[in-house]
């Protein structure tokens, strides 16, 4: 008979080695791994359950690059007939022609024309090989290049609760602060807005979800802290 | 000849006060601060990131680089020359074989993870303190481990086993055996096992058996330490 160590809504912080159940009753599912007849968290972050699963969420880490990804990247280096492009990943990504632009481009043309270096570009990443070689295109809905605006680097990690459910949170930033936002899975938001106080806004508040987004009741928070900062200006 | 009470009045298997605190570096990916007596270590971890030479690169997973480092001012007195010498180089090399088998790094092939450790102070035991550092470092980053790594020397000083050394211990005028260990805490497996000096078989295991208790203590605060950069914020 197995025994769960961990309880269900408590949201625990568990630590990388750290034994979350015993018996063959559970299965370990992201961020755990199985050890003889035990569960065991490999990563630092919050334990929860799924049924048989059990998960380790992590609270840290790196940005790893997945097919599908929708992602922030600049332009790092151009050649005859591709870009490369850093995702924020070890290695740079690979943009081809082909994936970049639907228009006709001659024999010989200077492609910086099209994307320059420093350029910044919203991106679907399309593959990624066994030894993470990435390639991005930008054939895609919501797939652009990006002028103006700043890009605030966060965890890779904490992107989904910036964005919340069905992108709640990042469309109440956008309202309230009346700025455009894209959130890219691997830890760039970038942000324009009409002035820069509602762009600072905007990122203050995106710094307040990264810091505090493993205490529960967030939404509000951030809601409570843009409207006292709106109420201050006026 | 006999060393019947220790210099500063420990009991034999008693550490020397322990603290960690994990996240004091904000520009690196994960930190930690990690002090046992008078030697005090930072480390903070970097990556992944492009693995030059090319040689190295492994397309199967990523390469973890650990470098260890006394600052100047850590001795008691005489100017440390830091950057790599001999000595730092060997433990930089033992502190990155001691954590290699905990961590997973199969998600970033052919890259880099830096590990950076630097000891402001030193009183003995500055290798051990640098693997406890270093390990709280990488989990605090969320870099997929096994297990923490704990370390803590043991040895024996005049015909006495002892825990956690401390300078004055292993310059002992009697003579004194340190030994480096490294703990892999919940499986008791050994990451690290360096000695050098003549002691017996008995005395080998009745000081490894030290080891492994401050080991699991170790263990214990760094747990703590993990656990209170995130639950302090929690209302």
């Amino acid at each position: 008979m197995g025994e769960l160590l961990i309880k269900e809504n408590e949201k625990k912080i568990v630590v990388p080695g750290e034994v979350l159940a015993t018996g063959m009753d559970y299965l370990p599912a992201s961020g755990a791994f199985r050890e003889d007849d035990k569960i065991i968290s490999s990563l630092l972050g919050i334990a929860s359950t799924n049924g048989r699963l059990v998960k380790v969420v992590p609270l840290n880490g790196p940005y790893v690059p997945k097919l599908g990804d929708t992602v922030i990247g600049r332009i790092a280096d151009v050649n005859y007939s591709n870009w490369f492009v850093d995702i924020g990943y070890a290695y740079d990504a690979s943009l081809t022609m082909k994936e970049a632009t639907s228009e006709f481009i001659p024999r010989g043309a200077d492609i910086s024309e099209i994307f320059a270096l420093n350029d910044l570009l919203v991106l679907k990443i399309t593959n990624v090989t066994r030894s993470k070689a990435i390639d991005v295109s930008l054939r895609g809905p919501g797939l652009r290049g990006l002028r103006g605006g700043k890009v605030v680097n966060v965890m890779a990690t904490k992107v989904p609760r910036i964005v919340g459910k069905q992108g709640s949170m990042i469309g109440m930033i956008k309202d309230m602060t009346g700025c455009d936002i894209v959130a890219g899975q691997n830890g760039r938001i970038w942000i324009s807005g009409q002035d820069p106080e509602s762009e600072k806004l905007a990122t203050d508040a995106v710094r307040l979800i990264e810091d505090e987004s493993h205490v529960s009741g967030l939404t509000d928070r951030v809601k409570a802290f843009m409207e006292k900062a709106r109420g201050e200006k006026k | 000849m006999k060393y019947t009470e220790r210099f500063d009045g420990r009991k034999f298997d008693e550490l020397r006060p322990v603290s960690a605190e994990v996240g004091v570096v904000k520009n690196a990916l994960g930190s930690a601060k990690f002090a046992i007596g008078k030697s005090v270590a930072i480390a903070a971890v970097y990556g992944p990131r492009e693995l030059h030479p090319r040689f190295k690169q492994n397309p199967e997973t990523g390469m973890l680089r650990c470098t260890y480092n006394m600052v100047a001012f850590s001795g008691s007195g005489n100017r440390v020359r830091p950057g790599p010498s001999r000595r730092s180089k060997e433990i930089s090399l033992v502190t990155t074989e001691a954590l290699a088998p905990v961590l997973d790094l199969t998600e970033f092939p052919k890259a880099a993870v830096d590990v950076f450790i630097e000891l402001i102070q030193t009183d003995a035991g500055t290798r051990c303190a640098g693997i406890c550092a270093a390990s709280l470092a990488i989990a605090d980053a969320g870099f997929p481990m096994k297990d923490l790594v704990a370390a803590v020397s043991c040895g024996i000083v005049g015909d006495t086993p002892v825990l956690d050394l401390n300078y004055d211990e292993e310059a002992y005028e009697g003579g004194a055996v340190d030994i480096p260990v490294a703990m892999m805490p919940r499986k008791e497996q050994i990451t690290l096992l360096q000695l050098d000096g003549k002691l017996t078989k008995e005395q080998l295991k009745a000081a490894l058996k030290l080891a492994k208790k401050g080991c699991k203590d170790l263990y214990e605060v760094q747990r703590a330490a993990l656990r209170a950069k995130y639950q302090g914020e929690r209302r």
